[in-house]
Formats: C-alpha cells, structure tokens, sequence
C-alpha cells in the first residue's frame, strides 16, 4: 500500500484538557514542544514521510495558533494544487454547532471524505510525541487483512486519561481478541496510541450507523465492536518513540527525557526528519560567562547565564548571573539578571525581572502562562 | 505578458573566489556557508526582499550545482513568485554561438532580455562577494532624488586602508569627478562597495556600446564606470553607514565570521525588523551535553556538543566529541570533530571529519616563530587522520584523507 493511498486526518484539539494552561489558548496541536516544535508536526511529518499527500486536520475552537502554525502547509510540503493540507474547522459547512465528539467530527466531515479519492485514512491526535514508520503500519495492514489497524504500545497506560483502549489479549498475528475500556491495573499493559488505519469506505458506514444512533465514543460504540467481530489487529510501536503526553508532568518528562542524546536521536530520526515552521532566527549566541550542560537549545537565543538540564526554545534570552535549572522556556522568554528558576515551564514570551528566585518540584513542575511578567 | 517591475536587481553569482582556496573549489563563493546559519549570497538576496525588490536575476557561471540548488524556488527568501521572483541566468547558447560571461558587464549585457522582459526603469547591480545590511530602497530614492544616471554605494575606509579599494572622488553634492581602482595616492577614502543603481535606460545604452568595443575587458569597474564618467553622465555617491566586510580572502572569511560573535562589530543579525533569510535544514535543537564548556560562541540547530567551543562560530549539524577543543574557528555545517581532537584558528568546511586526537592550527601564543601563524582550512568532506596535526596555513583540499 502507498501513502498517496491513504487519507490523512489529525485531530487537533482531542484531549487538550489534560495540558491545563498550555492549551488556554490554544490547541494540543500547537503545544510548543522540545524547542523548535509543536505537537502536531509529529503527526504531520510522520504521515508525510510515509507518502500521504493528502491531510485534514480537524479543529474545534483556540485555532488561532494552530491556523499560524499550519498556514498553507508548507513546510510539510503540503501546499499543493493537488491534495494537501486542510483546515477542518466547525460551522464551515452547514453546522450549527462545534464537533461535540470524533463521531461527530467525522460526519461532519464526511464532505471532505467522498471528495478525498483515497482508499484508505489514517487517523491521529496530537498527544503522542512520536516518530513512527507509517510505511510499515500500511503493510502490516495489508498483510493482515485486517479491517482496522490500531497501532498501540507497551507500557504504563496514560493514568490521566479517560478511557484509554487496552488490548488485554492478541495474538501472534496481532489479531487484537480481547479488550477492555479503562481497566484499573497499574501493571504494564498493551494500550492503544488512537491511531488508527481503516478503508475509507467502512469508516464512513461505521461513522454514518452511530451517528444515527446518537453514539458518543468512537472507541466504545465502533473499535470495540471492531475489535468484538475480530476484525481489528494491533500494531505494536513499543520500539519506536512514543511518548503519551497525558498531564502537564508528563510533558514535563517526555520533554526532559530528550536531555538524553540516544532518546533525542531517537525521536530526531534522521531518516524520518521532523519538520515545522521557521522563524529564520540566527544561531544562538553564548556570552563570555555563559555555562551550559545538558540543555537543547534552538536557534536565536542569548545566553549570558547558566543553564543545566532544561529546554531553551527560540529567542530566549538568560541574562547575566541568571541559573536555570531543570526547566522549560518557551519562545521569547527572558530570565533577568541573577535571577533563579528551578522546575519551571515557563510559557511564550514570560519575563522574569531581574533578581527573582521561583522554584517547582521534580514532580511539580510549576507553569506560568503566556505574557507573565514577575 | 509579464508584469511590470519597477526595479530589477541582477546580482553577479558567477565569480570563482579563487583567494578562498580549497574553499571554492567546488561551490562558487556566493554558495560559501558563512555565520553558521547562512551562505553569503543570503545577504544580497535578503537585502533585496527586504528592500521590496521582488525581481532577482542571479548570474551564475563557476561551479553553479551547489548555489542552484540552495536557491532553489527561492522560497527561503518569499521569491516564489507569480510575478519575478529569483531566476537562475547561466550562459547560453545562441545562434551565432555559446559564450561564457566574459566580465561582470557582458554577464548583463546577455540578460538583457530578461531585464527587458520587465520593463524596469532601474536595475541594481550586485555582487555575491560582501557581508552587509542594506536598504537598497533608500539608495533607489537617492539616486531619484539626484536624478542620476548612475549612483555607486560607498563606504569610508580607514585612509591608510583606501589604496585596497576602488575610490570615488565626490563634490559637496556627492557627485562624482573620479573613479581610481586602488590607487597609490587616494584622493578620498570613499570606497565603492560594488553596489550600483543604474537608469535602465543609460545602462542598457552603455553596455551596448561597451560589448562593440572589441578593448574592452567588459567590466563595471574598468570600462563601463569610467566610460559613463567620462561622458560627464550624472553619477553620485551613496553614503553607506554600517557593517560591510568583503569576505575574498580566508583571513576576511573567518574574521567575517568571527565578527557575529564578537559584541564590538556593529552586525546585528537578530534585528526582526531585517532578518537575513537562509534555506533551513531541518535539524532538531542543538544539544549541549554533560561535560561540554561553551563561551562566546555561537552554535547552530542540530549540533551535539560534549567538548569546549570558544570564541567561534559553529554551524548547524556539526558533533565535537568529549574532551575536543575549538577555539578561534569556524565550523562549517555537518563537520565532525571527534574526542580529544583539537582545532585552532581554522576555517573546518562543510562534512569535514576531524579523527580523535588531531590538531588543526596552532593558537599564536604557541609558536615561537610568528610568521609561521596563519590560518589552517580543511575542505570539504576532508578526513583528517587520528593524532595527525596540521599546521597554521595549510589547506587540505576537500575529499582528501591525511
């Protein structure tokens, strides 16, 4: 199976509760993450790289960052005249209210289905920071005969997720024969990444029966019957990254496990590179007293202070005698002089007057939102 | 029919450098990578975008794989466009026969058509050689302004400095009386920094005249110039205030380079208002690891860093290995310098591999006899062998093993 044979669809907003002030205004998609990036261009890049041309990225309110990000695509190389990329906004077409869930989304959607002429579609949110090889999803598709193919992987199920898909048995073909909807267990489990390949015919009959039947979850009402008739196979991804993204700590550690180089070379896959906007900063510029360890830093930052175990984003600026510690600066945020941070994720464009001292916890990470100045 | 552009900009890519040595030996030197981000033909081409020049002619000739390729659409610089944008002019062949660009003002004088195709009132005429900021707007309006025929930017140099250039003599007005190429007795220190705005009408008449001149070399700086000003035509002098380096030779390159870290040089390259565009390559943030030590350096996305960097300038996607020393280098994109490896006062190009153990340059200091300091270059893809050491000065060509 090609790519130009599947369509790709992104769910930008699915899930934003979890993140708290991160998403106040925005969406999960245009959560800045490690650096250079937002959440959704892993999904994008990923499905570009495995052949998509063609994707909708499906958006309900906040996609106003979301809207910049994207813009026409680009630099997916999505801005085509045949296929690309397209916004899917609600109240776009005939709605009178916003999508109240993926049922909902995707048959107020269906338009951009029958009009899409490829075969197949892909579907993924935004909360997994991931690098996956859809290539070989498509294939293992194909070889299955499966109906549906829900890529999964192994470890600790997403605690602050609600209804997380576990597959508690499958067999050595990956036929998924038994699972369940959010059991309690603190074990490893096999759970599911809600990314999800079908014929795009069958999602739209799928789709078309519960909506007519007022059915709310995509996964109760339409995977687990899937899963009931045995036509749904699990994709195992636990040796590719993927980190799921449930809680404003566990974005705090995803985006800290990158501080070591075989994790970050992981993920930053040169084979399958991770693309996203430009902002054409110059190269970040150390002073004469900067000291640095173990940080990722993007480009057109000035760092005059010291740095330890966190993650500078674009145009930070540490100043003179300034210490941060095991944090996460956002674009355009300025720690004054001799001021100290410790277990701070600090949002776009914060500004911390000079001589402050502001600390978390390793396991409370304290956030402060876009524009604060202290 | 192709819409009209008001000004048109031809900017002369097709110049070998040959005085950067092993690093032009196969790119030509406007595609040279420069301040770790960019490639120097960024600077006139961004100067042009940011100026509201849209229409872009660039001349190529020398070795122009590389410099297409990184022009591309032109995107990186918004030049994909419906109407201009940038557009590749190499030599052709027509009836009559093929001809390379025999000097800097033949190289127009075959575009004329293209030129033409636009119907500009103005062209700008420029070179893929300097570092600088611009606002060639500014320039356009002076010249309109004097009601010119032919305005040269200049720079003032240090009078002791004057003899290197090509100096214009200027009346109170700024207009000028003489043009000297570096000469022995400057009569003004007003450099001319190769950047011209002619009235496409004079300019199309003179170079005209100049190609039925079986004598001429075909140049702006030996024939046409001195040709127009000896017809009395009306050119001017625009002052230029600001940071401009020619970047010909590999002591300019590397203090060209050097020159964005150090905080006394007037080159503000994070200036919002001006940004100079580059193509970018993708790479994730730069990772600085446990033992590594950073001072006054800059460092480009992509870089994994373990070892000391001081005072240089170290471009995107390039790993030093723990325990490796850089001091007073540039670092060009995708170069390796593993564990233990030293680089002193050099210019490392492009995929360059430094093995463990090596030396690259000397620091100054370290020599007993002065003369023998210099800067050392490693081209392109070079390999330098473990433990080897190379001395100030010397150049290893690009895709060597020593």
């Amino acid at each position: 199976m090609n790519g130009n044979k599947v369509l790709g669809m992104i769910f930008a907003n699915i899930h934003e509760e979890a993140l708290d002030a991160l998403t106040d205004m925005r969406t999960m998609g245009s959560v800045p993450f490690c650096s250079r990036y937002r959440l959704i261009d892993f999904p994008l890049s990923n499905m570009v790289e495995s052949g998509i041309t063609k994707i909708g990225v499906v958006t309900n309110a906040n996609f106003n960052s979301l809207m910049d990000h994207v813009g026409t695509g680009k630099p997916w190389d999505l801005s085509r005249k045949n296929d690309g990329l397209f916004l899917l906004p609600p109240y776009s077409l005939n709605s009178t209210t916003m999508w109240g869930n993926r049922i909902d989304a995707i048959y107020g959607n269906m338009g951009f289905l029958d009009q899409s002429n490829q075969e197949y579609v892909l579907m993924s949110d935004c909360y997994n920071v991931m690098n996956l090889d859809f290539e070989k999803l498509f294939e293992a598709h194909e070889n299955s005969g499966a109906a549906v193919t829900i890529v999964g992987v192994k470890g600790k199920k997403p605690a602050d997720f609600t209804s997380v898909l576990v597959f508690d048995k499958v067999d050595e073909n990956g036929k998924i024969i038994e699972a369940s909807l959010d059991p309690s267990t603190d074990e490893d489990v096999f759970y599911s990444c809600n990314i999800i390949l079908i014929k795009k015919y069958l999602l739209q009959t799928l789709i078309t029966t519960a909506h007519s039947k007022n059915e709310v979850s995509f996964q109760r009402s339409i995977l687990m019957n899937c899963i009931k008739s045995e036509k749904a196979y699990a994709f195992d991804a636990t040796d590719c990254f993927v980190g799921t993204i449930d809680s404003v700590q566990s974005y705090y550690d995803i985006s800290m496990s990158l501080l070591n180089k075989d994790t970050k070379n992981k993920l930053f896959d040169k084979d399958r590179p991770i693309y996203t906007k430009e902002r054409d900063d110059m190269p970040t510029l150390y002073g004469p007293d900067a000291e640095i360890t173990n940080s990722l830093v993007a480009d057109g930052c000035e760092i005059k202070g010291t740095v330890e175990n966190s993650i500078l984003f674009k145009g930070v600026k540490v100043e003179a005698g300034a210490v941060v510690k095991n944090s996460i600066l956002m674009q355009d945020t300025v720690i004054g002089e001799a001021t100290k941070i410790n277990y701070i994720i600090a949002d776009k464009n914060v500004n911390i007057k000079s001589g402050v001292e502001l600390s978390g916890a390793e396991n409370f990470p304290v956030s402060l939102s876009k524009d604060t100045r202290i | 029919m192709t819409h009209k552009s008001d000004v048109v900009a031809m900017l002369l890519a097709g110049g070998q450098g040959s005085r950067l040595g092993v690093l032009t030996k196969s790119i030509a030197k406007p595609a040279v990578p420069y301040g770790g981000n960019y490639r120097i033909i960024d600077f006139p081409l961004s100067n042009c975008v940011n100026s509201g020049i849209y229409t872009v002619g660039v001349l190529t000739q020398y070795q122009p794989l590389v410099l297409n390729d990184y022009l591309g659409n032109g995107q990186p610089w918004d030049l994909d466009r419906i109407n201009g944008g940038v557009h590749v002019l190499s030599p052709y062949e027509a009836i009559g026969g093929a001809e390379w660009y025999k000097g800097t003002a033949n190289a127009i004088y075959q575009n004329i058509t293209f030129i033409e195709k636009y119907d500009p009132k103005y062209v700008v005429i420029l070179s893929g050689d300097h570092i600088y900021k611009m606002n060639y707007a500014k320039m356009i309006d002076f010249h309109k302004k004097n009601n010119a025929d032919c305005t040269i930017a200049v720079l003032e140099v240090p009078w002791e400095e004057a003899s290197r250039f090509g100096i214009l003599a200027t009346d109170e007005n700024d207009k000028i009386y003489e043009f000297a190429e570096k000469p022995k007795e400057p009569k003004s220190n007003k450099a001319s920094m190769g950047v011209y705005v002619f009235s496409w009408d004079k300019l199309r008449k003179y170079l005209t005249e100049d190609e039925a001149n079986p004598d001429s070399s075909n140049d702006f700086g030996k024939n046409i110039i001195p040709t127009m000003l000896a017809d009395n035509q009306r050119m001017f002098a625009f002052p230029f205030k600001g940071y401009w380096k020619d970047v010909g030779t590999i002591d300019s390159l590397w203090e060209a380079n050097l020159d964005i870290i150090n905080p006394n040089v007037d080159l503000d390259l994070s200036d919002k208002t001006w940004k100079i565009y580059s193509r970018n390559p993708m790479s994730p943030p730069h990772y600085i690891g446990e033992n590594a030590k950073i001072e006054n350096s800059s460092i480009g996305e992509g870089c994994e860093i373990d070892g000391l960097v001081d005072y240089s300038v170290v471009s995107p996607d390039v790993t030093i290995g723990t325990g490796a020393e850089v001091k007073y280098s540039v670092i060009m994109p995708g170069a390796t310098i593993k564990d233990g490896a030293k680089v002193y006062y050099s210019i490392i190009a492009e995929d360059a591999v430094i093995e463990e153990g090596a030396q690259i340059g000397e620091i100054p200091e370290q020599l007993e006899n002065s003369a023998e300091w210099g800067i050392a270059v490693i081209g392109s893809k070079a390999r330098i062998t473990k433990g080897k050491k190379i001395a100030p000065k010397d150049m290893i060509a690009s895709g060597e093993e020593v």
